[in-house]
């Protein structure tokens, strides 16, 4: 009655076009569609290198696996398993009774700097921490005190602040810094008043890698009475930090410098003799109410995990960052001529090299490196086409200072990577200054510096 | 009683290797290879055996942390297979005798 193809069964009846032919052996499931694109998407576009570990870093697996059952799990209940990760352990659950202060992760953070896990306060980063610090600080004791001191070089979330003072009505001084990046004592000696009420200094500087002297500049402060606060976002687990010998008050830490998570930080505010200061977040009093509102527990377990593995990894890594770091400079100096690295050569963190390129421009040569993820100045400055305040403070030329690229080695970089890297830049530097006039007047003899260039 | 613990050492240190072979990544594959070879090797004139136990112990643990984060099997062509087991091959083999009977 029906015409053949209208009936349901006789659909059914013709071939299955949309069953995938091959059941065989052949069971790795290539022919699933969403492996398909997966792998395509692998083949066609490969990630690049990554050398940009200023501006954040993978997290550890480590990390990840400490992180996990507070993730997936109810804390304080230490007794039912996640199964999507079949968890055996009970003991891992065990340490959840304690997550109420978040005591473990925060005696990590603690022992990594050598304080007190009391005086660590999470929060969630760098940038909050110095917020609260600089705001805080220089708010609770505004009474007789209203001079602030900090230096050219600062992250922009310090300078900012900073600057937010200003229009407060607070007396700002920026230090200049001398042409090797490093801070001068003795104007920093000369610049603290009798109504100073804080002084902030980075310990590893960003973009350059320049590394303070943190020690002296500690004693200073200790000496004048004046509150010391250092944004030592870059140099935790890096290098070895004691609050004690370097007489440091308040010190910023961020997660997602460390191979932790991102979200998370920590400022350390000391009890004796206690630092003041005005809190920022209002609310349940939490976290001794310099930082009201739940403590982000996954997150804070990850800042604790990374900080405990940089402590006992800081050794291993120092050597092997440095070791890299030499051969990538090594191998670039070598091959070009007129590179400049900006920041002391002795006092720096060997995993942060910023390298000017005379005679080419910065942006090009990123693009032309883009098979590699590198920055020129922060990530932070990265948007606007301006060339970095930092290396403005350190007295480089305009030119240089357009010029530069931020190399950044961590612990998960490989020799191949740096080879490649190393080969690639110079490869295109070379074409790029083949292309390049000024580089034909340099080699000329004509001296730049002395060209008149109209004016239309 | 050392042999013993020698043969195991190595056993761990096989196992070690070869699971830290498989993350996908290619960071985290490379520093997980090139640091259990390392941490071996710093640790090979240990002596004292509650240190060689207690070395042991954070071995098995690292192991056991490494085999939560890779995949079960790497076939040939790199994909993580353990993740997609084939379970539409195994419904549509399931449908075929459906629509040869009707």
């Amino acid at each position: 009655m029906l015409a053949s193809g209208r009936t349901v069964s006789s659909r059914l009846l013709r071939p299955t076009a949309w069953l995938p032919l091959r059941l065989s052996s052949e069971r790795t499931a290539a022919s699933f569609p969403q492996k398909e694109l997966i792998k395509k998407h692998e083949q066609d576009e490969p990630r690049p290198l990554y050398m940009d570990f200023q501006a954040t870093t993978p997290m550890d697996p480590r990390v990840l696996d400490a992180m996990l059952p507070y993730q997936v799990n109810y804390y304080g209940n230490p007794h039912s398993r996640t199964h999507a990760y079949g968890w055996e352990s009970e003991s891992a659950m065990e340490t959840a009774r304690k997550v109420e202060s978040c005591s473990i992760f925060r005696k990590q953070v603690a022992d990594l700097i050598g304080a007190d896990p009391r005086e660590i306060v999470f929060t969630s980063g760098a940038t909050e921490s110095n917020n609260m610090a600089i705001k805080g600080v220089a708010r609770f004791y505004k009474a007789k005190k209203r001079h602030v001191i900090t230096t050219q070089t600062e992250h922009k979330c310090v300078l900012d602040s900073c600057r937010i003072l200003e229009s407060e009505g607070f007396d700002v001084t920026y230090l200049p810094v001398q042409n090797n990046g490093l801070l001068d004592l003795e104007l920093l000696e000369a610049s603290i008043r009798t109504d100073t009420s804080l002084v902030s200094v980075m310990t590893v500087n960003n973009e350059i890698g320049v590394k303070q002297p943190i020690k002296e500049i500690g004693q200073i402060c200790r000496s004048k009475g004046v509150f010391f606060h250092t944004d030592a976002a870059q140099a935790v687990g890096k290098i070895p930090i004691s609050i004690s010998d370097w007489k440091i008050d308040l010190m910023s830490i961020s997660g997602h410098k460390i191979y932790g998570p991102k979200g998370v930080g920590a400022l350390y505010v000391r009890r004796r003799p206690r630092v003041r200061l005005e809190p920022i977040q209002n609310g349940g009093g939490q976290e001794r109410g310099l930082r009201s509102g739940t403590v982000p527990t996954p997150l804070a377990v990850g800042l604790g995990a990374a900080c405990s593995i940089a402590q006992e990894e800081m050794e291993y890594d120092h050597q092997r960052v440095s070791m890299l770091a030499n051969r990538l400079v090594q191998k670039v100096m070598s091959e070009i001529p007129d590179v400049i690295m900006n920041g002391d050569p002795e006092q720096r963190y060997p995993g942060c090299i910023n390298l000017s390129f005379a005679y080419v421009e910065g942006e090009s040569l990123l693009m032309a490196l883009k098979d590699v993820a590198l920055s020129s100045g922060s990530a932070c400055t990265s948007a606007s086409l301006e060339p970095s305040y930092v290396l403005r403070a350190i007295g480089a030329d305009e030119d240089l200072a357009h010029s530069s690229i931020r190399f950044g080695i961590g612990r998960f970089t490989t020799e191949e990577e740096v080879d490649y890297t190393a080969e690639k830049c110079i490869e295109q530097v070379h074409r790029l200054r083949e292309m390049s006039p000024l580089w034909e007047m340099s080699q000329e003899g004509i001296d730049l510096k002395s060209i008149n260039w109209t004016q239309h | 009683m050392a042999a013993a613990a020698r043969s195991q050492v190595m056993s761990l240190y096989r196992t070690m290797l070869r699971e830290s072979a498989k993350f996908p990544s290619y960071n985290y594959r490379n520093y997980a290879l090139r640091r259990v070879r390392d941490a071996f090797k710093a640790n090979r004139n240990v002596e004292d055996p509650k240190a060689v136990e207690r070395l042991m112990e954070e071995g098995w643990q690292t192991l056991a942390l490494i085999q939560r984060q890779v995949p079960e099997r790497v076939t040939a062509c790199g994909c993580a297979s353990s993740m997609w087991r084939c379970r539409a091959v195994s419904l549509s083999v399931q449908l075929l005798p459906l629509s040869l009977h009707l």
